[in-house]
């Protein structure tokens, strides 16, 4: 489903990632962790494609189709998603107004019809049940005063209105008590299938045993140095980071 | 003939239709005699800096409509806020609509200068009150105040609040080819009473319009003024607003001026804080495009201690628009312990489009808080992509950005409705069509 060869990325002239290769199947769960400044973001945001970050070389496909060159919006529409780190503040728009706009954005692009009130109601109300979210919180200014959990949770949610064919969820449980990683990672559960495929990235093993990785990757210093399956997230927590930056040293 | 001298020897024309008995004329021959010294103000007076009256003055005003022009209320139904019961004052080409009005003389006068001007009644109000907060120095204030004749007269008293807020509505027809219009307006109100006012120049057609009005505004003891102004006129159509507010204990006015439109715009919004605890807010929210001129010129005079005042003007500027804010405080010697607040945040979407902004504090007192700040920039880069990755194509994401950097300023606004409805022209103006349930 998603497929990235020798990905090269730089931000004002400094390479952050330096030849990423990794491949996402269809219904796989994907954890990729690493010590801070070690690429992990800027990879999202790069699948995302955010043009703060210049691609110089290796390519994204999704489903086949090159997205170099597809703006982030058309990116959204083909199905990525990107649960962001910090969401941003919008004063003024309300969670449901936002919702509509992404929503019926995406069905132009398909050349669809906007999605008629009811249907959009109901939609709304059913992906708010699914991540506990009070009605009251969805009239509100979007992220506005948002305590860190509700902005990981409101996250999650536009996810669950959009369902993407990839989400790539960027330290979604950073910030979060118990019971709020609870309700993000059993929203999250309940929204994978077989059609579609999750990456986490986070720099702890917690989130990871609420949201199984089917594999786990380590990015260190823009390169994935190691992959293996969920077992490795437990080595990454017993040992810390150190050992791999020295094996990867030698 | 240049438009000073065609008005000074419009005057005695004037002089004509009015009692020149009555003791405010004196106050007009005072001030036609201050205009005539003083003339039009110019780009060398550091107020006039930015805003050139040069093209306007070239212009062949008519300074009285020839006759009364009548309008349909289906017609210009869309420039009330016809979603709420108002009352009305409206004027066409300057001339009174009793047709298109409604006041009362129910326990509050909401009714006409002319007739407040004129009748004995209003006598002791006018005595107090007419031309005691507005400028006697000010040229284009002296101007309006020599030809005051008409304009909206309030006067709520004690412990009152109108049962509806107010529109004044002044409509230009074009049946003159260019036409002067100076509206007096004089609002008093009294002790712990309360008042909402909404008001808005609009001019019909393409024709020309200078506007040079004065409002006069009382608020007593514990006095709540909320006062509205709608400004989004045609590209032919200049308003030069002069705004006196004189503030007691307690009182708290509210002005907020929503600059869409119009050729050139100065607001001179102008408190006096004559009393103890004391707040007065200037808010504003101002879009424009093609050439369109706007300048805010706010002075806040702090003159007595424990009082505050706040000002959050909000700007975005398209095209080849130019704006200006000038925010002036003083705070008086006396004025210990006030809190003078002033934001001014600008976006310029257009390399042909500029800001001046300026705060000028003037501090006597020591124990005070003030803060200034203003800011030119362009959107939030992060804020853009968050809206792109949901979907929202780059135009459209940019546009709502904007639409919520000046919809900030609304959360004051009291009437739902009105609040509605300049959401609804924030929207217009920034192209935002998006399903908005607003």
């Amino acid at each position: 489903m998603l497929k990235i060869k020798d990905l090269h990325a730089n931000v004002e002239d400094k390479e952050i990632l330096k030849g990423i290769n990794l491949e996402v199947k269809a219904g796989e769960v994907h954890a990729i962790m690493g010590p801070n400044g070690s690429g992990k973001s800027t990879l999202a945001s790069v699948i995302a494609g955010n043009e703060n970050f210049e691609v110089t070389k290796g390519s994204i496909e999704l489903s086949g189709e090159d997205l170099e060159d597809v703006s982030p919006e058309e990116r959204a529409h083909k199905g990525v998603f990107l649960s962001f780190q910090y969401p941003v503040e919008i004063p003024g728009v309300s969670v449901t107004n936002f919702m509509k706009t992404a929503i019926n954005e995406s069905r132009k692009a398909k050349g669809l019809e906007d999605m008629p009130a009811k249907d959009m109601l109901k939609l709304i109300r059913e992906k708010s049940e699914l991540l506990e979210i009070d009605r009251k919180f969805l009239s509100r200014s979007l992220n506005e005063g948002f305590s860190g959990g509700e902005k990981k949770r409101n996250e999650i949610f536009q996810m669950a209105m959009l369902e993407p064919k990839v989400a790539i969820l960027d330290e979604t449980d950073s910030g979060l008590d118990i019971d709020a990683l609870r309700i993000v990672a059993s929203g999250v559960n309940k929204l994978k299938s077989k059609d579609n495929a999750v990456i986490l990235i986070t720099h702890y093993q917690r989130l990871l045993e609420y949201i199984v990785p089917d594999y786990v990757h380590v990015l260190h210093n823009g390169k994935i140095v190691k992959s293996g399956g969920k077992e490795l997230a437990l080595e990454l927590e017993e040992k810390g980071y150190d050992w791999l930056k020295q094996e990867t040293a030698v | 003939m240049d438009l000073k001298d065609k008005l000074i020897s419009s005057f005695m024309a004037f002089e004509n239709n009015v009692d020149v008995e009555h003791p405010v004329h004196d106050v007009r021959m005072a001030a036609i005699k201050n205009f005539e010294e003083k003339g039009f103000p110019s780009k060398k007076e550091e107020a006039w800096k930015y805003t050139s009256l040069n093209s306007i003055q070239k212009i062949d005003f008519s300074i009285f409509p020839k006759k009364e022009n009548a309008l349909e209320y289906k017609d210009v139904k869309r420039y009330f806020i016809h979603e709420i019961d108002t009352y009305k004052i409206v004027f066409v080409d300057g001339i009174y609509s009793s047709y298109l009005s409604e006041t009362t003389h129910d326990g509050v006068d909401i009714c006409l200068m002319s007739a407040a001007l004129t009748k004995p009644m209003y006598k002791p109000v006018i005595d107090v009150y007419f031309n005691k907060v507005a400028s006697k120095d000010e040229s284009l204030t002296s101007l309006n105040t020599a030809f005051s004749r008409e304009g909206a007269y309030i006067y709520i008293p004690k412990n009152k609040m109108p049962k509806k807020p107010i529109e004044i509505l002044h409509f230009s027809t074009g049946n003159e080819a260019s036409l002067l219009l100076q509206p007096r307006n004089l609002i008093v109100v009294e002790e712990n009473a309360e008042v909402q006012i909404i008001e808005r120049h609009q001019s019909l057609t393409s024709n020309e319009v200078l506007t040079n009005a004065v409002t006069e505004i009382f608020a007593a003891k514990s006095a709540i003024v909320d006062f509205y102004k709608i400004q989004n006129d045609v590209e032919s159509a200049s308003l030069i607003d002069n705004t006196y507010i004189d503030q007691k204990d307690k009182s708290l006015v509210k002005v907020h001026t929503f600059s869409f439109g119009g050729k050139l715009t100065r607001n001179n919004l102008n408190f006096y804080q004559n009393g103890e605890y004391i707040d007065s807010t200037m808010k504003g929210v101002t879009i424009l495009g093609e050439k369109q001129h706007v300048d805010h010129h706010t002075l806040v005079h702090h003159i007595e201690p424990n009082c505050e005042s706040h000002q959050d003007y909000k700007g975005i500027y398209g095209d080849a628009s130019t704006g200006v804010f000038n925010g002036k405080i003083i705070v008086d010697k006396i004025a210990q312990k006030t809190n003078a607040f002033q934001q001014n945040n600008n976006i310029l979407i257009s390399d042909k489009a500029s800001i001046n902004t300026k705060p000028q504090l003037e501090i006597f007192a020591d124990d005070v808080k003030c803060s200034h700040g203003c800011t030119i920039g362009q959107l939030d880069e992060d804020a853009l992509f968050y809206l792109q990755s949901r979907g929202i194509p780059q135009k459209e994401a940019r546009a709502l950005l904007m639409y919520a950097f000046a919809n900030n300023v609304l959360s004051s606004v009291r009437i739902p409705e009105l609040k509605i409805r300049i959401n609804k022209l924030i929207a217009e103006k920034l192209g935002v069509n998006l399903g908005f349930d607003l």
